[in-house]
């Protein structure tokens, strides 16, 4: 089943137009700045606005095509929704806001799955209370709960984390990993964080000014050197897979193999075996032109130099081919030029191990 | 304290103005819908006519409805004919007079309470699969719940001192449409009773006060039921 999306939209200072693919299976991101439409698509889709022209399918149903003259409301789709501000009805209690949607629901969570939904978002002491007196994190799980209670066939979670501040979004994180991994439910998370997108998502779908600038798998989208200016250069970076070899623990180092290689990272809360994400930034990432030893960098990865792009001022970006994994480098062309490196040259990355953030554990 | 024709017209106005404040609830809950949509054609006009009691002189209004309902108007002919209804010179006819007047505190209150509503609550409850009678009888009206208890409790206490509509309309008859005011206009007239008229108006004073202050008790303690301040 695919999520098929080709929609235009006019505003007074800005045209929305943008077509994509998602398989309707994990999580799929709509990423972009601020602007970018991300949102205003997202509740296309929801059916809370009707686009003024194009064709929206979820599967073999069609949603809103504007040639057929078909729209179905948002009352009918099946589609959950997070927002941002949670929009908890603040009128009603905790229980009575989840089980607005089941009650309106054709085919309600049974007992035993709402007791398990609301186990895996923690809020089965929340019950009673009324929203106005729920934390900024507890509001967004229940808003979290109201939504999958309501049973829907897809979850749109726009940026359900931006309002909250860093604790709290690092106390949400974890229950949309659990969502992700055992709701079984295709989701579609609208964020402009890079971090939570290549924590969470799949494959990701990248907006610029209405339009799609590019989609495809987060680690071949985070790839991509072109794509610097919207992934945003402080934070832009490769993203990796591998497997746990060894989970460390409290003072012991983690070890990750991919591609042939072993990457120490800080310990994980995974089980050896595990498949994990890395997200490793660029700037972090230096390169060498033989191995070195007398480093503290506990990282000193073999790799071919599979592309270099000039950025404006001295700096390039490098892509790197780690027996089939890319990383991605930012250092300066003065640097390059000493090392007398090129296309096709053979060179070491140095990673510096505090400097790798632990993107996403997921058991597959 | 109070005489017993003082007490039967005490008991009639809160009667009446009972009748009239509940009975034009619903239509005063449409209009406020009404007017409370942006898109709505005519809608100054609409909002002119619910306000013009407000501005028009009493008189007038008892007018219109004393030529449009008397016993041999067309309209009034009809009503008594086919269900007996008889308004004029009854005290249902005072309360759709008082109905009348003060259908635009009502319509004023649960408008700007309906206008209050965050309309992305409305659209979650979209998602969650809710139609649009579904929204507003689950979420709009409990959420103007405070305005529609205010407009009610201010509606009553404007109705207890209605007086040219009624008099005009279904005059003034103890004991069917002899209101509070018309009561103390009564006793102004006759000689002696300066004592009676003090009396009812200190009645009709207290009345109004504590109208008005349950009006705002209820609208506070409606807004803390429906969650919108911290109690």
């Amino acid at each position: 089943m695919t999520l098929s999306v080709a929609i235009r939209h006019s505003f007074r200072t800005f045209e929305l137009d943008m077509a994509f693919e998602v398989p309707a299976k994990g999580v799929s991101a709509l990423f972009g700045p601020s602007g970018s439409g991300k949102t205003t698509c997202a509740t296309a889709i929801a059916g809370l606005v009707r686009p003024h022209e194009g064709r929206i399918a979820l599967g073999d149903e069609v949603l809103s095509d504007s040639v057929r003259g078909r729209f179905l409301p948002a009352r009918r789709r099946r589609i959950g929704c997070v927002f941002q501000d949670t929009r908890l009805f603040p009128h009603l209690s905790v229980a009575a806001n989840l089980d607005y949607g089941a009650r309106r629901s054709k085919r309600p969570a049974d007992p035993a799955e709402r007791a398990r939904i609301l186990a895996m978002l923690g809020i089965e002491e929340l019950l009673g209370r009324r929203p106005h007196h729920l934390s900024g994190g507890e509001a967004a799980r229940v808003a979290l709960g109201r939504a999958l209670l309501s049973a829907p066939r897809l979850l749109i979670l726009d940026e359900p984390l931006a309002a909250l501040d860093q604790p709290r979004r690092a106390e949400i994180m974890p229950y949309l990993e659990r969502l992700r991994d055992e709701a079984g439910l295709p989701i579609l998370f609208v964020s402009h964080s890079l971090d939570e997108v290549t924590r969470l998502a799949d494959r990701m779908v990248v907006l610029n000014k209405g339009r799609v600038a590019a989609m495809g798998p987060v680690e071949e989208i985070m790839a991509r050197l072109d794509l610097f200016p919207l992934t945003g250069r402080f934070e832009a970076g490769a993203v990796i897979s591998g497997q746990v070899e060894d989970p460390g623990a409290d003072t012991r180092l983690a070890r990750v193999r991919f591609s042939g290689r072993t990457l120490t990272v800080p310990p994980l809360s995974v089980a050896a075996g595990a498949e994990i994400r890395l997200r490793i930034r660029a700037r972090d990432v230096m390169i060498a032109n033989a191995p070195i030893a007398g480093l503290s960098a506990r990282n000193v990865i073999p790799a071919t130099i599979a592309e270099i792009r000039a950025e404006r001022g001295p700096y390039v970006e490098i892509r790197l081919d780690c027996g089939g994994t890319a990383l991605l480098a930012r250092i300066t062309a003065e640097a390059l030029a000493d090392l007398g490196l090129s296309k096709g040259s053979a060179a070491f990355a140095v990673i510096k191990t505090v400097t790798i953030a632990r993107a996403s554990a997921k058991a597959r | 304290m109070l005489s017993e024709s003082e007490t039967e017209a005490l008991l009639l106005s809160l009667k009446i103005s009972g009748v009239a404040v509940l009975a034009s609830l619903p239509l005063a809950i449409l209009l406020a819908l009404a007017l409370a949509r942006p898109g709505l054609p005519a809608r100054g006009l609409l909002n002119a006519l619910v306000h013009l009691p407000l501005v028009l002189p009493p008189v007038v209004l008892g007018y219109l409805l004393l030529i449009s309902l008397g016993a041999r108007a067309p309209l009034g002919a009809w009503l008594l004919e086919t269900f007996g209804l008889r308004l004029v010179f009854t005290w249902q006819g005072a309360a759709l007079a008082s109905a009348i007047m003060t259908l635009p505190f009502q319509v004023r209150a649960i408008r700007l309470s309906l206008e209050g509503i965050d309309p992305r609550l409305l659209a979650a409850a979209e998602t969650l699969g809710a139609g649009p009678i579904d929204r507003f009888f689950s979420i709009s009206l409990p959420l103007a719940l405070p305005g529609v208890v205010a407009g009610l409790i201010t509606a009553f206490a404007a109705s207890l001192g209605e007086f040219g509509a009624i008099i005009t309309f279904v005059s003034n008859i103890p004991g069917e449409t002899r209101t509070l005011p018309l009561a103390i206009y009564t006793a102004i007239q006759s000689p002696g009773g300066e004592a009676a008229a003090a009396r009812l108006a200190a009645l009709a004073i207290a009345l109004a006060l504590a109208g008005l202050l349950a009006a705002e008790w209820a609208g506070a303690r409606a807004r803390r039921l429906t969650g919108r301040s911290d109690p």
